[in-house]
């Protein structure tokens, strides 16, 4: 993977570990819902976050096949190499 | 987990945020006395829970129009408009709600909700873009995600957060459509309409404002916010519902575009489902026509909003930004949120329950939904009772 995966990698973790506020460490496998419980309007305010952080624009109807911190990894990366 | 196991766990995790039974959500409501007042349980409260903006849901005009379609054309259709045909009622609704809007076209839907559906999944389809305000209603985002349309948010009410991602649209900007509300739910505030307009202009998008809790409460004819920024003609295409100042059930859309009648023909929130009752139809042209005429009915409306307003900003409530008939006072928790509704309750008040997440910014809220029909005992009652349990949820 390129370095940019990694800096989209490790800029969801930082703010996936700011929300969720638990003792659960956000690793790349980490489920958005089962493990984090992130809600939907969290998860919609991150995406924000992320287009900001990228510049770029994150359909959230893209999000329909994203579980975990990876799906969204890729979902991202795939975007912002797109763009 | 399995299908049922889903549910299950979904109710355990409501359960949990309303312990023992509390049924703040579809909470029976046994007799209703009047606009204002009903019968919960033993208490005759006062409804401080209810969108009936205007206070006319008792109107003898709507009450007698809806009896005499009854007589005249049955109960119900039974059926859809494209299949059993439109009835006198649907197309002079429509014909009203144009000369209303001065617009060209409007389409009658069957709930508030499906216009919503119908008009946005008929607008915009896979490859286009729709750019919604965060706050956006269930119905909005529901009909974007029919649509096929890539849905983007912007923060809500920031003009500057919607430029942003206008730009990043790149050449895609050609093909969205721009959607905000003129009334918001939630905090009941309203759009930025100037601004958005110019930014619509700017970048050749088409935009869909949705009036549902705006019209009747905004503008000198009740127009809604359209008419109180004399923006009626930069609007596409305007969407609102019959279930709160109008006091029926139903929904509507106008527009000057001609490509608006198309809709009927490729929306399916409007071929597929059974067109309005007469009954319906008729007490809600009775209420256009009263709305349109009640200026004094809106003055009554805001002179309440404003009394109440001031007396919760006063006491320290946490409010949203603008006076309407919409006041959300903001809980820290859904634990004060629910003491403060309990509260209300065993006062004779009743009001609405928000809870995260349909609340905005993981708040919660006890919503209070202002009438022209209450009185000015009942808002100072209200407002005296929100004073008395303030320290109870003062932080």
């Amino acid at each position: 993977m390129t370095e940019s995966y990694d800096e989209v990698m490790q800029l969801l973790c930082d703010r996936l570990n700011a929300i969720v506020n638990s003792n659960t460490l956000v690793t790349a496998d980490t489920n958005l819902i089962t493990q984090l419980s992130i809600d939907s309007i969290k998860l919609l305010n991150l995406i924000m976050e992320i287009e900001d952080a990228f510049d770029i624009s994150i359909p959230i109807n893209a999000l329909a096949d994203v579980q975990t911190v990876r799906q969204l990894a890729d979902l991202v990366h795939k975007i912002k190499t797109s763009s | 987990m399995s299908l049922l196991q889903k549910l299950d766990a979904a109710a355990a995790a409501r359960k949990a945020m309303l312990p023992d039974g509390v049924g703040a959500f579809g909470i029976p409501i046994e007799e209703v006395y009047s606009a204002t007042e009903a019968r919960i349980g033993s208490r005759r409260v006062i409804l401080l829970g209810t969108n009936n903006y205007l206070g006319l849901t008792f109107a003898p005009e709507c009450i007698r129009a809806a009896h005499q379609a009854i007589d005249q054309e049955g109960t119900g259709t039974t059926g859809s408009r494209m299949a059993n045909g439109s009835y006198f009622g649907h197309r002079a609704l429509e014909r009203e709600f144009a000369d209303f809007y001065q617009c060209d076209s409007a389409i009658v839907f069957t709930t508030g909700y499906q216009a919503n559906l119908g008009t946005i999944s008929g607008l915009v389809g896979a490859g286009d873009t729709v750019l919604i305000d965060g706050d956006s209603h269930a119905s909005i985002y529901d009909g974007c995600i029919l649509s096929g349309a890539d849905i983007i948010r912007f923060k809500h009410n920031d003009p500057d957060d919607m430029e942003k991602r206008l730009r990043r649209l790149g050449k895609r900007v050609e093909n969205t459509l721009i959607i905000a509300e003129g009334i918001y739910s939630m905090l009941g505030d309203q759009a930025p309409l100037a601004k958005i307009v110019r930014l619509k202009n700017a970048y050749g998008c088409v935009l869909l404002l949705d009036e549902a809790h705006s019209l009747g409460v905004l503008g000198e004819t009740g127009q809604g916010l359209v008419e109180t920024t004399g923006l009626l003609q930069q609007v596409d295409f305007i969407t609102g519902t019959f279930s709160k100042s109008l006091c029926s059930i139903g929904g509507f859309c106008v527009s000057n575009h001609p490509q608006l009648e198309q809709l009927r023909y490729v929306s399916h929130p409007y071929i597929f489902t059974a067109s309005p009752s007469p009954a319906t139809i008729a007490s809600t042209r009775a209420a256009l026509a009263l709305l349109r005429n009640g200026s004094h009915l809106r003055k009554r409306l805001w002179e309440n909003c404003n009394q109440l307003y001031a007396q919760l900003q006063e006491a320290g409530y946490q409010l949203g930004p603008d006076p309407g008939p919409v006041i959300a006072a903001i809980m820290d928790t859904p634990q004060q949120a629910l003491l403060m509704w309990k509260s209300l309750l065993e006062h004779n008040i009743y009001v609405n329950l928000i809870l995260p997440p349909a609340a905005p910014e993981g708040k919660s809220l006890v919503r209070c939904s202002v009438n022209a029909a209450h009185t000015p005992e009942q808002i100072r009652y209200v407002g005296d009772t929100f004073v008395k349990l303030y320290p109870m949820v003062a932080v």
